[in-house]
């Protein structure tokens, strides 16, 4: 009875599953593998010191990304300085304070819409809203990266406010301690990890964009200090990589830039495994 | 006629020793209650009865457990069929997110049962043998995670009674629950024994001299003592059993 | 509560923007021609404006991106949820979400360069830059999400359901398959939707390898243009009834995605039930 083998169907059931299993992993690997190793073999011989400390002139035929480089800093900068307070201001009300649950439907069903539309209207919107009144720049890009972001942190924020133990909230209450001081000793450290990672999640979102900040922010190459630069026009890295590739045929140049864009990926995800890493520890404690 | 023998039996998580030279016999159709302090080594014992501490990584266990005369580490042996034929009921009611018929033909269908009129009947006697039959027969397609938490563990108790089990492991069963819905748990294992054999770890030493007939009692690890309920609570043997059970430590 | 509210001023702007930009180059147009017109020339003497080419391209491009995509994704994601060693299994995460780290103009890039001319090879086409292209590119791109929200939503399936299922004698790929991945349904059909919505909303990828000529999307190997990317191509140098004529491209974009986020809502919900 025991030493019965499981019938053939349940067997066949197990080795499908499994060999479908198997070659759906093998392909995902070979896929970050090749495109790992493609783009850092053509991008990285073509990474100079010229390219990254100069700004393109047609005068010389020179191109230079330093500009790029620049504005990619500022736009990110400038994101997160607006999209952090209030995306976690409203992930902790909507979890800790609000008591109207259709206002909390409504407010969480637009959230979720509004990650769920593609990048290219907003792009559009900003275009309209913000270029049409400050001109192409790259707040105007900025401010329709927050609009992009906001859900992102929105999100992540609440998710890691649900981990937070109930139970600690009500200890911490039983203890006396008053909503707001339950929520800055007890909630906000519990969601530190859901705001990091919001963060890391959106400055690759950030760096990754295009189509948003192809006709909100402009493709200009000009070098600029950080409020200087946020009022005029500028290309992130991204853009310029795209411009450079589709409308210029320089390939070398895009290389070198999808290379550097994917170092800063693996950077950046390192920088998320490290702190999930840190605080899944220290929860553990 | 006893069904489960156990011969000294270890168990070791990594350079932990969690159970020490156990040895055993477990009576069919009868309920064997295993009591003792927290940590003392009783859940583990039960679980490995069907083999679901091989799921842990760093387990390692020595000596013999025959489930009707075949030894159930041996290589030959099909877990999956060993816990067929030994059932367990969990701690915590865990029912499936999807209905209550789905729940309780689950197993069935796993194991190979696909007609519907066939499943329909095992259904209805697997939820009837769990005295569940008439609180559930009008919504059976309702989630299951909408009942009570009482009504809950009586499902998990169908749903494993649907594969027909010879034995049921119940891993502390009623400890979830409030006290009505504990003693008619009760009544129902003492009902289930006419047909299963029940081996059931409890913390709470009234419930096994209300429901158990043979009673086991672990300390750190080890078998202390083994024997009739009555005996084992009127007289016991052992001095450290009357120190637990006349509540000294624990 | 302010800060809440800001998200719903956003979808509304947004909305409200998107229709008041996009209503009149319809009514000018005519919603049946707009939508049905199978020729798009915004440039002729006598320009057309029917989107339809747009409209099928984006969703022929979607279907054969999941149709690629979701397989692969939701079994890597079992795999890595269930089986994997926590070791591979953390790898594996690691170089998930780097391919969702990738901006997609990597992947236009590097579709560009290996797959435009491969399929050109291959298939013996004049033109290697199709929908075909395309639909691989997508399926790559919306690889990550699947896999991760997947496996967010696996992960999260409570370990006695689990154990009940094993306890009851089935084989752990069994009760992956029967009792977790039913338990984390939700989790996956959302992780699916997502992936419509990248698929259907991503835009500079696809306009480095799908050709960006508005044919209709009669064969794989076809150059064709998406609706994203019939927005931004034309963008740049478009005015008067073209350019409006773009904006309503984008509403019935808008439109589609908010067709699938209400999709999305509705199953979540009736799960719920």
């Amino acid at each position: 009875m025991l030493n019965k083998s499981l019938s053939k169907k349940r067997k066949g059931f197990e080795v499908l599953m499994k060999a479908l299993m198997l070659l759906s992993v093998g392909l995902t690997v070979a896929l970050v593998l090749f495109l790992l190793i493609y783009v850092l073999g053509q991008g990285v011989p073509n990474i100079t010191w010229e390219l990254l400390s100069t700004k393109p002139s047609y005068l010389t035929e020179r191109i230079g990304i330093l500009p790029d480089i620049l504005n990619t800093v500022y736009i990110v900068l400038a994101t997160l300085l607006i999209v952090l307070p209030l995306g976690v201001g409203a992930a902790i009300y909507l979890t800790e304070y609000a008591s109207n649950n259709k206002l909390v439907g409504i407010i969480e069903y637009a959230a979720e819409t509004l990650s769920g539309i593609p990048s290219i209207i907003y792009g559009l919107v900003g275009m309209l809203l913000f270029s049409n009144s400050m001109g192409t720049c790259l707040m105007a890009g900025a401010l329709t990266l927050v609009i992009m972001n906001l859900p992102t942190i929105m999100r992540t924020t609440q998710e890691s406010l649900k981990t937070v133990p109930q139970s600690y909230r009500e200890g911490a209450f039983g203890l006396g301690a008053g909503k707001w001081r339950v929520v800055r000793t007890v909630v906000l450290p519990g969601c530190v990890d859901g705001v990091i990672t919001g963060c890391i999640l959106s400055v690759g979102r950030i760096l990754g964009e295009s189509a948003a900040l192809l006709f909100t922010a402009g493709f200009a190459h000009a070098v600029n200090g950080i409020i200087d630069g946020l009022a005029a026009p500028g290309a992130t890295l991204t853009v310029a990589l795209y411009v450079y590739a589709k409308e210029q045929g320089e390939f070398g140049v895009a290389f070198a830039i999808a290379a550097i864009l994917m170092v800063l990926t693996v950077l950046i995800n390192f920088a998320a495994a490290l702190v999930q890493k840190h605080f899944a520890k220290r929860r553990s404690l | 006629m006893s069904i489960i023998f156990v011969k000294d039996m270890c168990l070791w998580y990594g350079d932990h020793q969690a159970l020490k030279n156990v040895n055993i016999e477990i009576p069919e159709k009868s309920i064997t209650a295993f009591i003792g302090p927290s940590g003392c080594g009783k859940s583990t014992f039960l679980k490995t009865l069907n083999r679901m501490n091989d799921l842990i990584p760093g387990v390692k266990i020595t000596g013999d457990i025959c489930y009707e005369g075949t030894d159930i580490f041996s290589k030959e042996v099909d877990v999956n069929n060993l816990r067929k034929e030994i059932g367990m009921v969990f701690q915590k009611p865990n029912p499936f997110p999807m209905s209550i018929y789905d729940n309780v033909a689950y197993g069935p269908r796993t194991h190979g049962i696909t007609n519907r009129v066939q499943l329909d009947e095992i259904v209805e006697r697997a939820l009837r043998d769990a005295a569940i039959w008439d609180e559930v027969k009008d919504r059976l397609k309702k989630n299951a995670l909408g009942m009570s938490g009482g009504q809950q563990q009586r499902l998990c108790i169908a749903r494993a009674l649907a594969v027909e089990p010879k034995v049921l492991l119940m891993d502390e069963p009623t400890s979830a629950l409030d006290p009505i819905s504990t003693s008619r748990i009760e009544e129902l294992v003492m009902e289930l024994k006419e047909k299963y054999t029940i081996v059931m770890v409890t913390h709470n030493m009234q419930q096994a001299v209300r429901v158990s007939d043979y009673t086991a009692f672990f300390l750190l690890g080890e078998l202390v003592e083994f024997g009739k309920t009555d005996d084992v609570f009127s007289q016991p043997r052992e001095k450290r059993t009357e120190d637990y059970i006349t509540g000294r430590f624990g | 509560m302010l800060l809440g509210l800001i998200t719903v001023c956003c979808v509304l702007l947004i909305t409200v923007y998107l229709v008041i930009s996009g209503i009149p180059a319809i009514r000018e147009i005519g919603l049946v021609n707009f939508l049905f017109g199978k020729e798009w020339a915004s440039t002729a003497s006598d320009p057309k404006y029917g989107i339809l080419p747009f409209i099928l391209t984006s969703v022929y491009g979607t279907a054969g991106a999941i149709l690629i995509g979701v397989p692969v994704g939701f079994m890597t994601a079992v795999y890595l949820s269930k089986l994997a060693y926590p070791k591979v299994k953390s790898v594996m995460q690691f170089a998930v979400s780097l391919l969702a780290g990738i901006p997609s103009v990597v992947y236009g890039l590097v579709g560009m360069l290996v797959l435009v001319p491969g399929i050109r090879k291959i298939f013996n086409v004049p033109d290697g830059a199709s929908l075909l292209a395309a639909i691989i590119v997508l399926a790559i791109m919306i690889l990550p999400s699947i896999i991760k929200m997947s496996i967010t939503a696996l992960d999260a399936v409570p370990k006695e359901y689990e154990d009940a299922s094993l306890a009851l004698g089935a084989t752990p790929i069994e009760t992956y398959f029967k009792v977790s991945v039913p338990a984390a349904k939700s989790g996956i059909a959302a992780a699916v939707v997502l992936g419509v919505g990248r698929a259907i909303g991503e835009a500079m990828a696809v306009m480095m390898v799908a050709g960006n000529v508005p044919n209709m999307p009669d064969s794989l190997f076809q150059s064709v243009r998406f609706l994203t990317t019939a927005v931004s191509s034309e963008m740049a140098y478009s005015s008067g009834l073209q350019r409006q004529a773009l904006f309503s491209i984008a509403l019935v974009l808008f439109l589609f995605i908010m067709l699938i986020n209400a999709t999305l809502n509705f199953f979540l919900k009736r799960e719920k039930e």
